[in-house]
């Protein structure tokens, strides 16, 4: 963890790049896109804590 | 072309109590938009997933973006680059730009799937999408007034496809007067103002109800209706 | 009487989205979402800023440039003065150079715009520069005298020459006396004043106090290769998904993902009107997905791909 946090903290560090043929992304923007979504999938199925119904 | 009249609304203003267009106009509002709709105490019971939660979280962001550019524009564009404060607060507006398009995103996914727009709610998709397109457009000017390396190259390689649209000498990202006017006055403005209406259209419409819900479903048949002669269909 | 009934169910059924909702509720706080969101949202956001931070890559300066790469920097005056830069043969905004813009078959949406913000490169990047110097080269006079194709004829001839040196270094050019006429010594006089700092202050401000503009020196920079190679290096360059990317590992705009994909693939990728191409391409899918309600099929796969089921399970469930 510390590692990581210390790749992104540096900002001298040159960016790290992902690629398959013409497809290439920066690992920032890969994490962020991730993260989307599995917010979006964890939306979905993370039972939603039941209010208080009312008439 | 419904089965059932709407029912009238508790103390719903008659038109003929106003006489002068303001009062018109404060029926007509008052009547899309009653008190107990923009601030509502409940909401339908099918309202009940996380996927709710998105369009908050990006209209929150929003106001941590407007909160951070706001301190960052009143000590000028440069301060950031010499300031350890000033720097804090430079990743703050762009750390929360980033939750802004994700939680933006999310909740675009979510209201697509959920087809939205149905019941009227058009207008509600559309000041959705015109946020997300001037957001778009808002995040690029911001990027353009880094005032660093990042942003010489955007201008530079970004001009090219504002010329070939037409539109490259009036929204000329080298000239940093222009870009500053637009990213601190007129994008934030158009940003806010759709914002806004999409809040309160989404707040006049109501959310909208599950697809193939229908009279005969049994959250509609426990509810009590004003129209009670009706109830039990 | 079937038929009737189901027209009338189903009216009812898009009627049902249309109407307040007269079923049962949940208690809802808009007050207390609105105040968990920004404490949640203002912990994460103030917690990423501590971590990471953002980035800020000190700029390129035409100082800069010069001292790092001079050899590339009089090859770039010398393009400037010869009309041979990339600037010099942009089309509008910039002039007015024939068949420049990039067109859609009768769609010129360039040439529409006309000359806004004309650029003469030789005059306004070499030569007017050099003449707000306190003691201007004599040779500037030389070249002010000097009929277009004359003019036309130095710098293209240094141009070449200094593509052969060793180097490109202007200091291993072909001696060719006259050949040349007064371009070797403005393009050696420009590079002095860009290493001492003099011409960004020229450029920006052009004679003025106040500035706000720098088209000038952003087009100068880009028309030499230090500049780019820079951002090669940082994977920034349209096609390296550049627009998208922020310098080091910062996330960028990864919003643009769609805006840079296209000048990855063919056909955009080696068309010459690539940019106007995405453009308008990126324009039509903005609009299709904002006027989504309205098309059919587009607004029809969220009752083909029942994604909805989850969304709504609680409800489903207890129908």
């Amino acid at each position: 963890m510390h590692d990581l946090v210390s790749i992104f903290a540096s900002l001298d560090s040159p960016g790290i790049y992902l690629g398959w043929g013409a497809f290439q992304i920066q690992l920032g923007n890969l994490i962020v896109i991730l993260v989307m979504i599995l917010l979006f999938v964890l939306a979905l199925f993370l039972p939603f804590p039941s209010g208080r119904k009312r008439k | 072309m419904s089965l059932r009249e709407n029912p009238p609304r508790e103390h719903a203003p008659e038109e003929d109590e106003y006489h002068t267009w303001t009062g018109k106009a404060r029926g007509a509002l008052l009547r899309r938009l009653p008190a107990d709709k923009l601030l509502p105490e409940d909401q339908p019971s099918y309202v009940a997933s996380w996927i709710y939660v998105f369009g908050m979280g990006a209209i929150v962001s929003l106001v941590f973006i407007l909160a951070s550019g706001v301190i960052l524009g009143l000590n000028g564009p440069a301060w950031y680059h010499l300031s350890d404060l000033g720097h804090f607060v430079n990743s703050v507006h762009l750390w929360s730009v980033e939750l802004f398009f994700m939680t933006m995103v999310v909740h675009l996914w979510g209201k697509y799937w959920m087809a939205a727009w149905r019941g009227g709610r058009t207008l509600t998709w559309i000041t959705g999408m015109g946020a997300f397109l001037v957001s778009i457009v808002t995040a690029f000017t911001g990027y353009l007034l880094q005032t660093n390396f990042d942003s010489q190259w955007i201008a530079f390689e970004g001009k090219d496809a504002l010329n070939s649209a037409g539109i490259g000498a009036w929204f000329n990202v080298a000239n940093l007067g222009q870009i500053f006017m637009f990213h601190i006055i007129l994008l934030p403005l158009a940003v806010g103002a759709v914002v806004a209406l999409h809040v309160l259209l989404v707040r006049m419409h109501g959310v909208v109800p599950p697809l193939e819900a229908a009279e005969s479903d049994a959250q509609l048949q426990t509810g009590v209706r004003p129209d009670s002669e009706e109830a039990g269909r | 009487m079937n038929n009737p009934r189901l027209r009338a169910t189903r009216a009812d059924k898009d009627g049902l989205a249309r109407r307040p909702w007269r079923g049962t509720v949940r208690e809802y706080d808009l007050f207390k979402e609105l105040t968990v969101a920004l404490v949640v949202m203002g912990i994460l956001t103030l917690g990423l800023s501590a971590i990471f931070g953002s980035p800020d890559e000190a700029s390129v300066t035409l100082k800069s440039w010069a001292n790092a790469a001079p050899a590339d920097f009089v090859a770039t005056a010398t393009a400037e003065l010869a009309g041979s830069s990339e600037t010099a043969g942009y089309g509008p905004p910039y002039n007015n150079t024939p068949d420049a813009t990039q067109t859609l078959g009768p769609l010129d949406l360039q040439s529409l715009s006309g000359v806004q913000l004309p650029i003469d490169t030789a005059n306004d990047l070499v030569i007017d520069p050099l003449s707000t110097l306190n003691a201007p080269p004599p040779e500037l006079a030389d070249w002010v005298k000097a009929s277009d194709a004359q003019r036309t004829g130095w710098s293209t001839a240094y141009s070449d020459a200094l593509a052969k040196a060793t180097d490109n270094d202007p200091a291993n050019v072909a001696a060719d006396a006259g050949a040349y006429g007064p371009v070797p010594v403005l393009t050696d006089s420009l590079l002095t004043m860009a290493k001492q700092g003099a011409l960004d202050g020229v450029l920006a401000a052009k004679g003025d106090f106040y500035n706000f503009d720098y088209t000038l020196g952003t087009l100068f920079l880009g028309d030499g290769a230090y500049f780019g190679d820079l951002a090669t290096a940082q994977h920034l360059t349209g096609d390296q998904w550049g627009m998208m990317n922020e310098t080091g590992n910062t996330p960028g705009q990864s919003w643009l993902w769609l805006f840079s994909f296209w000048y990855q693939v063919e056909p955009f990728a080696s068309a010459p009107n690539a940019d106007l191409l995405v453009v308008l391409l990126m324009l039509l899918l903005s609009v299709a997905l904002t006027l989504a309600p309205f098309i059919p099929g587009l607004r029809d796969i969220p009752r083909w791909i029942p994604v909805h089921r989850l969304i709504w399970r609680d409800y489903y469930r207890r129908r």
